[in-house]
């Protein structure tokens, strides 16, 4: 079949998805569609033998599926921890940047550029970028800019450019316009690495597949060391990564629950007048519209103008969804759910106490999650079939939460939290 | 208003085709500018209905935009500021693919196109929207009598070009250069391939992206194209006025400037066939 029968399908989910692009950059998403289905999908050249070879040894992949003893014993269930936090970099972000960095690498691209929020994506492409010899430029909002030093200074110290966007709040969604825009300008000679399950076809199968090593790990870890499969993988959800990753190769296994634990922020619902939300869960409140390149479910006005999403962690803060994620939860494959930032705070301090691991904010969402599984798993103790509580639950650590210790020593401040270290320490 | 009204505003020679974006800083304001510009020489009129996240303009049609979403500019009063313009320019909207989806509950477009259409509009461009995602409006805009304008850019492959003019109607927008709109001080070589690159049809081709001089329109003409597409210097004469007045002004001679360089290129034009008409 050639392509112009097929391309009205291009990447579609259900009624998600699909290639809303400014026609100038419609060759390059072709030219990319077509070079992820021969490198990525058909391995041409060695490619994926390549990557998976450099995940390994430069990622520090696989990454353990560890048991968090002392909440598995609070909760009365077991808890298992898929330990992104572990890979290179200190989150998942490199499985896709690698991926894609080394895919510009095979197209004969001469330069990569990315979009970043909290610094993370930026940083894993930075890294990817210094490790390939590639050079690299990322777009950064301003105001993410100074909320995230350590990881502007990370991307600087690989030699990458950063350059500030300071248009609108100077966040996620500015840096993409703008990265977007560079990509219009650059695009014979440029690869754009998308940080998300996001954007236009190819963009949300292409890093959903370098993320899916996560749960390929995981369910074989499963098999080996548990003997069975998850009742349920929880994973958080901005733009989606992690969770595709987490969940790919779950989907087909019907008797594991899916839960996308999105940012609650401050509050649900949308405030018109603002053009505000103080939320970030698009998947279980937001409509469909497109954005960035692909129909989804937004954060957005009645007139369909995009809204300020907020989260105490930048790296949920987007108005915006992977399509793959919106159709999975349309079937009722995937269940949205929501923590706000006081009970993400909680968590991020309930498991640095109890596991001495330190979760970013972002995957502090999925671990505070248990909280409300374990109340329904307490609710349900009756009647038959699978329930929750009845086996093992997988938590994806997405990344580790050193560089959000100033907000949360900041935001702490604020609350009362009954886990969290008072800093009695600073004061002499 | 009609494809045809577009189509029309072509016959007497090359169409001047100046941009603004509706409610940058007011309603008001840009009835008086579109009426300046008509009176300038304007052969048809881009009206924008400004979206948050412009991907495809540059930074100063996204400032422009920012004032107009700051002043109150919505779909709905878009369409009655049409609804009251007074010029025999015919009105294309430029905007982009969300706002129609919105506008139809995130459903369908057309309920977009018919109250556009009925309110005077007579061509829509939508940047963010290739021609592999277009069924559904290019249904749409025909059921309803409303031009489909896509962009053509210097990337875009011979295939392509060929799947676009099926789809297009009205007029073809040419891209002159990489990138997102803004005024430059050349034209760019990649013009001339572009125009070069592309068949003869039935549509005219007009070329954007770039143009702020007399000369430009003038070269563009040279080059071979049926029309020149000018936006940033418009939006920058308005951002840069001091009054609703002054601005019209501005905007008034600017176009009349442009339709110059067009009659110019005109007269010096050896006469040869028709090129794309």
């Amino acid at each position: 079949m050639s392509r112009s029968e097929t391309v009205t399908d291009a990447g579609k989910f259900g009624r998600y998805g699909g290639q809303y692009v400014p026609e100038v950059l419609m060759p390059a998403v072709e030219e990319l569609e077509d070079a992820y289905e021969r490198y990525v999908l058909d391995n041409e050249d060695g490619f994926m033998d390549d990557f998976r070879a450099r995940l390994r040894d430069f990622g520090g992949r696989p990454t353990p599926l560890g048991k968090a003893e002392n909440l598995s014993q609070k909760y009365g269930f077991d808890v298992y921890l898929k330990r992104e936090d572990l890979v290179h970099g200190g989150a998942h972000k490199l499985n896709n940047a690698l991926g894609q960095v080394l895919l510009a690498k095979y197209m004969g691209k001469e330069r990569v550029i990315a979009e970043t929020g909290a610094g993370q994506h930026g940083t894993a492409t930075a890294m990817a970028a210094a490790y390939l010899d590639m050079p690299c430029e990322i777009y950064m909002g301003r105001t993410d800019i100074n909320r995230q030093r350590p990881n502007v200074f990370r991307m600087r110290t690989h030699d990458a450019a950063v350059n500030p966007v300071d248009v609108g709040s100077g966040t996620l969604k500015e840096a993409t316009n703008e990265a977007m825009r560079d990509w219009a300008t650059t695009v014979e000679n440029t690869h754009y690495v998308i940080g998300s399950v996001v954007g236009p076809h190819p963009f949300p199968t292409m890093v959903r597949d370098f993320q899916s090593v996560i749960s390929e790990e995981a369910r074989r870890q499963a098999a080996e060391q548990l003997g069975r499969l998850p009742e349920a993988v929880i994973a958080c959800a901005g733009g989606g990564s992690n969770t595709m990753g987490a969940f790919h190769n779950f989907v087909d296994d019907e008797d594991v629950a899916l839960y996308a634990v999105e940012a609650g922020g401050s509050g649900l619902g949308i405030e018109t007048e603002e053009e505000y939300a103080p939320n970030s869960a698009s998947l279980g409140t937001g409509s469909v519209g497109v954005l960035h390149g692909a129909k989804t479910k937004l954060l957005q006005t009645e007139e369909g103008q995009i809204v300020e999403s907020h989260s105490v962690s930048a790296g949920l803060d987007y108005a915006g969804v992977g399509p793959e994620l919106a159709h999975l939860v349309d079937q009722g494959r995937v269940t949205p759910v929501n923590v706000d930032d006081d009970a993400a705070l909680a968590a991020f301090h309930r498991l640095s106490r109890e596991e001495g691991i330190i979760p970013a904010l972002e995957s502090s969402h999925a671990v505070a999650y248990l909280e409300q599984y374990a109340a329904t798993a307490a609710e349900q103790t009756s009647g038959d079939g699978p329930r929750a509580g009845d086996g093992p639950v997988i938590v994806n650590v997405s990344g580790r939460g050193d560089k959000d210790l100033d907000t949360v020593i900041e935001e702490s401040a604020k609350r009362d939290l009954p886990d969290a270290p008072d800093m009695e320490v600073f004061r002499s | 208003m009609s494809v045809d009204d577009v189509t029309a505003a072509f016959a007497d020679g090359p169409a001047l085709i100046p941009y603004v974006v509706a409610g940058d800083p007011s309603a008001d304001a840009t009835e008086a500018y579109v009426e300046a510009l008509a009176e300038g020489g304007a052969d048809v009129i881009e009206l924008g209905l400004p979206f948050s996240e412009p991907i495809a303009d540059g930074p100063t049609i996204q400032e422009g935009i920012r004032r107009a979403l700051d002043a109150g500019m919505t779909p709905a009063r878009y369409l009655d500021l049409v609804r009251d313009l007074d010029v025999d320019a015919p009105i294309v909207c430029m905007t982009y693919y969300n706002l129609l989806l919105q506008f139809g509950d995130g459903d369908e477009v057309e309920t977009f196109v018919e109250t556009a259409a009925d309110a005077g509009v007579s061509g829509l461009i939508v940047p963010d929207l290739p021609v592999e995602e277009s069924a559904e409006l290019e249904a749409a805009c025909a059921e309803h009598d409303v031009a489909l304008i896509f962009i053509v850019a210097p990337t875009t492959t011979p295939e392509r070009v060929e799947r676009i003019l099926e789809r297009a109607s009205g007029f073809v927008y040419v891209q002159a250069r990489m990138g997102t709109t803004g005024a430059r001080t050349d034209v760019s070589e990649d013009t001339y391939e572009s125009l070069d690159r592309l068949p003869e049809g039935d549509l005219p081709y007009a070329v954007g992206f770039g143009v702020s001089e007399r000369e430009h329109a003038k070269a563009i003409v040279e080059g071979g194209a049926d029309g020149v597409v000018a936006g940033s210097v418009f939006v920058d004469a308005i951002a840069e006025a001091e009054s609703t007045e002054s601005a019209a002004d501005a905007l008034r001679e600017k176009a009349a400037e442009l339709a110059a360089g067009i009659d110019a290129a005109e007269s010096d034009e050896t006469p040869e066939p028709e090129t794309t008409k």
